[in-house]
């Protein structure tokens, strides 16, 4: 598993997409937070991240989505899958190594974010009056997201050998899980269905999380989540087989 | 034996790929798997690679079979994909290293050195693979299929669109790793098993049509006569079937028919023919029964080529 893995984590470093990937995500995150007048953490005058926090999730899903599209679209279209899956590898061993290897570069992208944690602390009055519950929190909340992104984007990537299908029905799932669904629970007509479905949105969780209280249920739920596509992806593996 | 195929079947849908294959190949044997296109040969391979299941039937690999033993077959199996698919962006020792992690070599970076000398690949290392000329590219994919010291090699296509030099070179390759491996190569190319075999097992619309030595397809095959005659005039096939003997008659256009007959004597029953209908006569040459007109009469496309 770990050859597949430093073979991924390779290609993504001699590529430019590591480096795109980290480069658009601090920028987009760092421009809101920063400089973009409105909503900046000076406007604000809150030593808090949530400017960051609200729009991480969306960037991570264009992101995640173009990390994931060419993890199997690109071994099909090359036809190097087949002599992948007929080396002594298991299925599950070769999906877990591109998941983690995608997952790896969305935790890199995070990393450097952890300066702005240190800028707000400083700036704060008294120094060093900031969340930090929530704070991390939210972090937790925010890696577990990025596997759930990575795991729906191998899935779709899976799915087809066409780069850019695998990127937009990567994009279209996470937006529904992470949108749509919670979306479901404002619908007043539907009042308690409604709110059960909200509950499996991604949302949900992820807020729930960065209120800064662990609770094992998000965490669960976000774990089971990326499992099922992880899941769905075997399937899919499996499926020339039928 | 180091593969043994048993009523192997593949049904896709309602097309039945292969249906009912069995043959056995020996430790050390080098067998030419021969079919046209789209005869079921790959299909066979990616069973035996365990990438496909079969629809039905068992076969073993160095005792171990496909289904319930796939681990243990991947790692006996070295298989060279059709097209040789290769991950363009990574280097030849960098993709080879890749290979012998997968395969479980322990010495990786000695072995990469050990298969890049015995494929000769030594001038190009230090390359991207997609700098590689096709020649080279096909090196490296038997190296990658060598890598982890497998009993028996699985090469699909080894030689196909490759320009005959380097077809030279590749079968040169393979005829050297049969020395201590078994293999079994799939081609369309009747001459590349006779230059490397020493048995042909033939394909057919999913049926094995022959299963032998070379040499024995020969002699069996020996009765058959084929016969090139040009007419001056346009005939038809109808009549022309009526020769004595006459089987198959092949339109070649410019008034020339190509003949096959049964019995020893169906050049003289051609000439015999156009004698009595008053036909005029070009040419009329016997050819030899070569393996293409074996493979031909095998695979029952006599018309269509």
């Amino acid at each position: 598993m770990w050859t597949i893995y430093k073979k991924e984590i390779r290609s993504f470093l001699s590529s430019l997409i590591a480096y795109v990937v980290i480069i658009v995500f601090l920028g987009t995150t760092g421009l809101f937070m920063w400089v973009i007048k409105g909503n900046t953490v000076f406007d604000f005058g809150v030593a808090s991240m949530q400017v960051m926090f609200d729009l991480a999730p969306y960037v991570l899903i264009f992101l995640v989505s173009a990390v994931t599209m060419r993890s199997f679209s690109e071994e099909r279209r090359l036809g190097t899958m087949e002599s992948l899956t007929t080396r002594p590898v298991s299925d599950i061993s070769i999906i877990m190594a591109k998941f983690l290897a995608c997952l790896t570069l969305v935790l890199f992208a995070l990393l450097p974010t952890l300066i702005y944690y240190f800028s707000i602390d400083r700036l704060g009055n008294p120094v060093g009056n900031v969340d930090t519950g929530a704070m991390w929190g939210s972090y937790t909340g925010l890696i577990l997201l990025g596997a759930a992104y990575t795991s729906m984007g191998i899935f779709a990537s899976s799915l087809t050998d066409n780069q850019i299908v695998a990127l937009i029905l990567s994009m279209v799932l996470c937006l529904f899980f992470y949108i749509v669904v919670g979306m479901v629970g404002d619908i007043k007509a539907l009042d308690a269905i409604g709110k059960s479905v909200e509950w499996f949105g991604l949302d949900y969780h992820y807020y729930s999380l960065s209120r800064g209280v662990l609770d094992t249920r998000d965490v669960l739920f976000m774990l089971s989540f990326s499992g099922v596509f992880i899941w769905l992806t075997k399937t899919v593996f499996e499926s020339r087989k039928w | 034996m180091s593969i043994e195929v048993k009523d192997l079947s593949k049904i896709y849908g309602e097309q039945i790929a292969v249906n009912s294959v069995s043959f056995s190949i020996g430790k050390g044997e080098i067998v030419g798997f021969l079919g046209p296109n789209g005869a079921g040969k790959s299909t066979t391979m990616k069973m035996l690679t365990c990438y496909i299941p079969p629809t039905s039937g068992t076969a073993n690999v160095c005792g171990f079979d496909i289904t319930d033993k796939s681990m243990e077959v991947r790692q006996k199996v070295g298989y060279l994909p059709e097209h040789n698919p290769l991950y363009l962006d990574m280097y030849v020792k960098e993709y080879l290293a890749f290979a012998a992690n997968l395969g479980g070599v322990q010495d990786v970076s000695k072995r990469v050195a050990s298969v890049i000398e015995q494929t000769n690949l030594g001038r190009e290392q230090h390359k991207q693979l997609g700098q590689l000329s096709k020649g080279y590219r096909q090196r490296v994919g038997l190296a990658q299929a060598m890598i982890h010291s497998p009993e028996v090699l699985i090469l699909d296509e080894p030689t196909s669109g490759l320009d005959p030099n380097q077809v030279i070179e590749i079968r040169d390759l393979i005829r050297n790793l049969g020395k201590d491996k078994t293999i079994m190569l799939s081609t369309h190319i009747m001459q590349e098993v006779e230059a490397i075999c020493d048995r042909v097992i033939i394909i057919d619309r999913g049926n094995v049509v022959a299963d032998d030595k070379l040499s024995n397809l020969r002699q069996a095959a020996g009765n058959a006569q084929r016969v090139r005659v040009q007419f001056g005039t346009p005939q038809s096939k109808a009549k022309l079937l009526e020769i004595e003997g006459c089987t198959h008659a092949a339109d070649l256009g410019k008034n020339t028919w190509t003949l096959s007959g049964e019995g020893d004597n169906f050049r003289q029953a051609v000439s015999h023919f156009a004698l009595t209908n008053n036909l005029e006569v070009l040419e009329l040459v016997s050819e030899k029964n070569s393996l293409e007109e074996i493979f031909r009469n095998l695979t029952g496309n006599v018309d269509h080529i």
